[in-house]
């Protein structure tokens, strides 16, 4: 709220109840109010993340992504419990060889534990 | 939208020059901003709609009329009240208080378990509480405090201290008691003060037993009412007395509880001379509790006076807020600390709910004042409390069946108040205290721009306010 300002903790658990009945919900947003500008949710085809999922038939050749777009968000930017290395104790240099991810994912390190 | 507006149930206050209001009955306080409190204005001489508003406002008040609607500031439609909730039973205990006897060394004269207007009718009963009731009652409140994670075990009289042996006994069976289930436990008296002695204070506060020592002030106004059989005062009994348990007794805060009469209505002398001189850490205190025709009632012109000296304290109390420090009116402290939470209370005090007095003869009562009397037993501490006795009590007190309360603003905060008030003035504990609403919304006033002031002005010290009160 913008005019009143909630003094006790009883008019806190008001705002509480207000914004719950009233707003909107804006996932992942960056702090509350209308978003301010285009908001890109991550893991879609905007970012090149190589991948190891399969088709409904099991393999990969009627993905509608490419197959290695999912390698990245399991290995750094998302956890995910894939079978991937893990970046921060065995294996942090995994894609050291892969400076640009669009142009050298094939000269990701194989691992064999 | 064609929604027309009109003032919701508030009572608006100013301190430390913000502009704020007390919602009523959820008990918020909301501080204004200037649109805000433009459109509480323009309500002021009546319903108005909203496109007139907008019109006359501007289109950006559109946003403050949606603010002041959705927290119930500004109301549309129908005006009635959702009838309030009754508490969930059986409720779990919190504390209980034993009247460890009924007997007592003194002859105060406005008592209410031996003055004119008493409830008890002791006769035939026990006289004092032996050990295995005391320690039934213990087993009782661990048992019925489902939920809870600390529970509080006061001892009361009669006279406290006639009884010291049980009292002993019952907290160490208690401490042990609590700690095999896993319960933390503390314990509180009060005394008249005439039986410290070196050793009774050294256990105290060994123990960390807290204490409030009933005292009406210096000698010439404690002695007026507070005698022994033979007339004779007890302050210079006890005034050393007390010296000594607050050089002593540093473990928990000691407070003086001072009852107001129509002969002790000098509050101002009172505290300096409890707090300054003697050196009690907090004083508190209450109108006697009396049918308006006793010579020691005090009448009306007699608690604006009270109000009065009342105000002046808490404006002391404001500017130790304000520096961050300790004042220690304990009248403004407990209100605060209601207001700071936003209670919103159903009944006025927690007695047959979280709290029960039990008797010497082991009969419960809704709290210490009703112990002893038949009318308002609600069980006995081997069979527990009588359910339908409890539900009858707790429904005739609930704010729900108070009409005279359901347009007063202050009903958040007192909810008719003091059951045994209302037994001794209108023979009926589910009364509303109509003889005192004056002084309630005056004194519930004066606290709100204490608290609005140190919300503008120290907001950090009511941080001291974030968890009393809500202590499970």
């Amino acid at each position: 709220m913008r005019h009143l300002r909630a003094v006790n903790r009883k008019a806190v658990r008001v705002e509480e109840w207000i914004a719950a009945e009233h707003g909107d919900v804006f996932a992942l947003q960056q702090g509350g109010g209308q978003p301010t500008r285009p908001h890109y949710p991550m893991g879609c085809s905007l970012v090149f993340s190589p991948g190891w999922e399969v088709d409904s038939a099991g393999g990969t050749a009627g993905l509608c992504q490419p197959v290695e777009r999912d390698l990245y968000d399991c290995y750094l930017s998302c956890f995910w419990p894939a079978q991937v290395p893990d970046h921060l104790n065995n294996y942090p240099d995994w894609t050291g060889k892969c400076a640009s991810a669009t142009k050298d994912w094939r000269n990701i390190d194989l691992v064999f534990p | 939208m064609t929604s027309s507006y009109r003032l919701g149930e508030f009572h608006p206050f100013a301190g430390g020059g913000k502009s704020y209001l007390y919602l009523v009955p959820s008990g918020a306080i909301f501080e204004l901003d200037g649109p805000s409190a433009a459109v509480i204005d323009r309500l002021r001489p009546g319903e108005r709609s909203r496109e007139d508003l907008l019109a006359e406002l501007g289109p950006d008040a559109a946003e403050v009329l949606d603010e002041l609607a959705q927290s119930r500031a500004i109301v549309s439609g129908p005006g009635f009240h959702d009838p309030v909730e009754k508490a969930p039973l059986p409720f779990p205990l919190n504390t209980l208080v034993l009247n460890v006897t009924n007997q007592c060394n003194l002859s105060c004269k406005y008592c209410y378990e031996f003055g004119e207007d008493r409830v008890a009718n002791p006769e035939g009963k026990a006289k004092f509480m032996p050990e295995d009731t005391a320690r039934a009652s213990v087993d009782y409140l661990l048992a019925n405090s489902q939920g809870r994670r600390s529970v509080h075990l006061t001892f009361f009289g009669g006279e406290t201290l006639m009884n010291f042996p049980v009292v002993r006994s019952t907290i160490e069976y208690a401490r042990e008691k609590a700690r095999a289930a896993g319960k933390y436990i503390d314990f509180s008296l009060t005394t008249n003060a005439t039986l410290l002695t070196p050793h009774v204070i050294e256990y105290l506060a060994e123990n960390q037993v807290g204490v409030t020592i009933s005292i009406d002030g210096p000698k010439e106004l404690n002695d007026q009412l507070r005698v022994f059989a033979n007339g004779r005062g007890i302050y210079d009994i006890i005034a050393p007395k007390i010296r000594e348990l607050l050089a002593r007794h540093t473990s928990r805060p000691i407070g003086a509880r001072v009852t107001l009469t129509s002969q002790v209505v000098d509050v101002l002398k009172i505290y300096r001379h409890l707090k300054n001189d003697l050196g009690f850490h907090e004083v508190g205190f209450a109108p006697v509790t009396t049918s308006p025709v006793r010579l020691y009632a005090i009448g009306g012109g007699g608690l604006d006076l009270v109000l009065e000296q009342f105000k002046t304290l808490a404006r002391e109390y404001l500017d130790h807020a304000l520096r961050g420090e300790h004042h220690g009116f304990s009248n403004v402290t407990d209100t605060l600390a209601e207001l700071h939470q936003g209670i919103s209370k159903a009944h006025p005090c927690g007695a047959a709910l979280g709290l029960l007095g039990v008797g010497p003869s082991g009969d419960l009562a809704p709290c210490h004042r009703f112990v002893d009397s038949d009318a308002h037993k609600l069980g006995h501490i081997s069979t527990g409390v009588d359910r339908a006795k409890q539900a009858d009590f707790l429904d005739r007190g609930h704010i729900n069946r108070k009409i005279e309360c359901h347009t007063c603003w202050a009903r958040p905060v007192c909810s008719g108040g003091c059951y045994h008030e209302a037994h001794v003035r209108y023979g009926d504990t589910g009364h509303a205290n109509l003889h005192y609403c004056d002084w309630i919304r005056g004194w519930t006033d004066v606290c709100l721009s204490v608290y609005g002031e140190i919300a503008a002005r120290n907001p950090k010290f009511l941080e001291h306010f974030d968890e009393r009160s809500s202590a499970q």
